[in-house]
């Protein structure tokens, strides 16, 4: 039911106006603007808390072991708890519902040399799974993959910087590295957001590293990512249940604090989380807050246009205008100034967060953007509160009686 | 045309009320033009209010071209004021942010007549009134009295069965007056029903009929012969 001289009328009437238009517009367009900013640097916020924690996947669970501190089953204090190839095999098909990924690792100091260069790195001897829970981003090459494990293949993955310090400006891919006397083919180079300490990382295939550093299938640490779509105490179950399990593979004593240690993120991620829904939830009441006192300075501004405008309702009622087309010029003249006036006032609040970017960005505010659905609701809620906004003036108009009205000089 | 019998109406201000229309009893024909008159609160304004639909009475009955005007919703009286009724007012009551056309236009816009159609019968009544080349003019634009001719243009739009004026010549001069009256007398004689309120003495001898209201009744009813008004157009 679309009504062109509906329009036509609102839109001389809105034309006819624009002092008062352009003011009522006005309230809205700052009332959306502060509320566009707000969320935006919320937003920022919330990007600096989520970036701090980026190095390792956030759901990840490190294992690692220590020697027994308790004596169990007839088992001595003071035991060497070592893990092996068998423990990790163990622990992804106990918990195979439960894991995405899961790495094993072996820690080892080296020094690199390349023509005349030399320096220390921490080499790790990894499965592919590792990179997954380190986040790791290939730039150029490509990660240790099942064949190298296979095939035990001399090959190494480097960091950026380890790239830059030993290669200069030269590609590593497809030099050979000389680490500790043994010559590996560079494959690949990552980077990550972790810090510099880990691009000065050297991976190998964890399958090289066992037989060339002792010849046996010891692990120093095992790394995991728990199932994505497990909730937080979900979580923390896991992690729980898997140490328990472990300790009684490895005969040790229920409350020994050392021998297994599991350390799961998802006890630190739920702290976090917890300070970022209270700031969400700090952010709404305020925004809302926000809002509603937009929508109350437009509603104000209808209740004066109608006063404003008892004459004219008045005319048009002595000319044969029904209750319900009083409402309809009211409320949709409402409902557009809202709208327009609203979205400017996005468009301007996104403009300034993307001016401002650089400069927050030294007040812990990343990227404080309004994301697409924001948008969208926004358009939305404007709609709405225009509505609201229009409804009890319009409803007021449309009760005025000619008379009243007219007598009204 | 027009039937009223034993029409009540009072108002209350504050705790007391006031008895403005005491039984009145009225009947008008068609092709008649009646001038109403009193002193400021003998009840004339309410009486062409409510003939208007523009009030409602407390008690009485009041029939228009044989429809019997009582408990209308708003809508029901905003269809029937559009179909029967012409208004005309002192202060003429255009819009002013409108041109003179689409002021015209406008009850023909609430009879849900096409934009084409009712710009054409807007600038016909324009043209009756004499002021088709101010079609674009704004109110502000215009004189007192062809603010009040666009107004009668109005009026007409809708095809009224009757003109109901409120002080059509009170804000006007005499000699525009005499020029607004010369055009109802004018509109009387193609055959429209007018009634009009006024309290000056040569308006109402302009009328065929005079009425005359003292504290909410009818004092005196009766015939006169015209007097022409002088037009200066």
């Amino acid at each position: 039911m679309f009504d062109i001289d509906l329009w036509r009328e609102i839109f001389q009437s809105i034309n006819k106006n624009r002092t008062r238009s352009l003011l009522s517009g006005f309230t809205v367009t700052f009332a959306i603007l502060l509320f566009t900013i707000l969320f935006g640097l919320a937003n920022g916020l919330n990007n600096t808390f989520s970036e701090a924690f980026v190095d390792e996947a956030s759901n990840a669970v490190f294992i690692r072991t220590g020697k027994t501190t308790k004596a169990h089953k007839g088992l001595q204090a003071g035991r060497r708890i070592q893990l092996k190839n068998q423990d990790f095999n163990f622990i992804r098909e106990e918990f195979d519902a439960e894991t995405e990924y899961i790495a094993s690792k072996v820690f080892k100091n080296i020094t690199a040399s390349y023509k005349n260069k030399k320096n220390n790195y921490s080499l790790i001897a990894v499965n592919p799974d590792n990179q997954y829970v380190e986040k790791s981003k290939v730039n150029s090459g490509r990660y240790v993959n099942q064949l190298d494990l296979e095939n035990k293949t001399k090959v190494v993955v480097i960091g950026k910087l380890v790239e830059e310090e030993m290669f200069s400006r030269e590609s590593a891919l497809g030099k050979n590295i000389n680490l500790s006397g043994i010559s590996y083919k560079v494959v690949g180079v990552f980077s990550d957001d972790g810090g510099d300490d880990e691009e000065r990382i050297i991976y190998m295939p964890l399958s090289t590293a066992q037989q060339i550093y002792g010849n046996n299938d010891y692990l120093d640490q095992i790394n995991l990512t728990y199932n994505p779509k497990f909730d937080y105490n979900q979580a923390i179950d896991f992690g729980l249940d898997l140490e328990k399990k472990l300790k009684s593979r490895f005969n040790i004593a229920p409350n020994d604090q050392r021998a297994v240690r599991v350390f799961n993120r998802a006890m630190q991620n739920k702290g976090i989380n917890q300070m970022t829904s209270v700031l969400g939830i700090l952010i709404l009441v305020i925004g809302m807050g926000t809002l509603i006192a937009g929508i109350v300075g437009i509603s104000n501004i209808m209740i004066f246009i109608v006063k404003e405008r008892t004459k004219e309702i008045g005319i048009r009622k002595a000319l044969g205008a029904s209750p319900k087309s009083i409402i309809s010029i009211i409320l949709i003249e409402s409902i557009l100034i809202t709208t327009i006036a609203g979205y400017i006032g996005l468009l301007l609040g996104a403009g300034i967060l993307e001016w401002a970017n650089t400069v927050l960005k030294t007040y812990f505010i990343t990227n404080p953007s309004v994301s697409k659905t924001l948008v969208i609701s926004a358009t939305l809620i404007l709609i709405g509160a225009g509505t609201l906004a229009g409804y009890l003036p319009a409803k007021k108009a449309s009760k005025i009686k000619p008379i009243v009205a007219l007598r009204d000089d | 045309m027009l039937e009223i019998n034993q029409l009540q109406k009072s108002y209350a201000i504050g705790d007391s009320s006031l008895h403005v229309l005491k039984g009145i009893d009225l009947s008008v024909l068609k092709g008649e033009m009646v001038a109403i008159m009193g002193s400021s609160g003998s009840g004339k304004s309410t009486l062409l209010n409510i003939i208007g639909m523009l009030d409602e009475a407390d008690s009485g009955d009041y029939v228009l071209d044989s429809v019997p005007i009582k408990n209308l919703t708003e809508k029901k009286a905003a269809i029937y004021r559009n179909k029967f009724l012409g208004f005309i007012f002192q202060s003429f009551n255009l819009i002013n942010y409108k041109n003179a056309l689409e002021n015209v236009a406008l009850p023909l816009y609430y009879q849900g007549l096409k934009r084409k159609e009712r710009q054409e019968k807007a600038r016909f009544y324009l043209q009756k009134v004499g002021l088709l080349d101010w079609q674009t003019h704004l109110p502000s634009e215009l004189s007192g009295g062809q603010k009040q001719r666009v107004a009668i243009a109005r009026a007409l739009a809708s095809n009224p069965k009757l003109l109901l004026a409120d002080e059509p010549t009170g804000a006007l001069d005499t000699t525009t007056s005499s020029d607004i009256m010369a055009f109802l007398q004018q509109l009387n004689e193609e055959g429209i029903t007018i009634l009009i309120v006024t309290h000056e003495e040569d308006i109402a001898a302009m009328c065929k009929r005079i009425i005359r209201l003292r504290d909410g009744v009818i004092m005196e009813d009766k015939k006169v012969t015209q007097v022409r008004a002088e037009s200066h157009v």
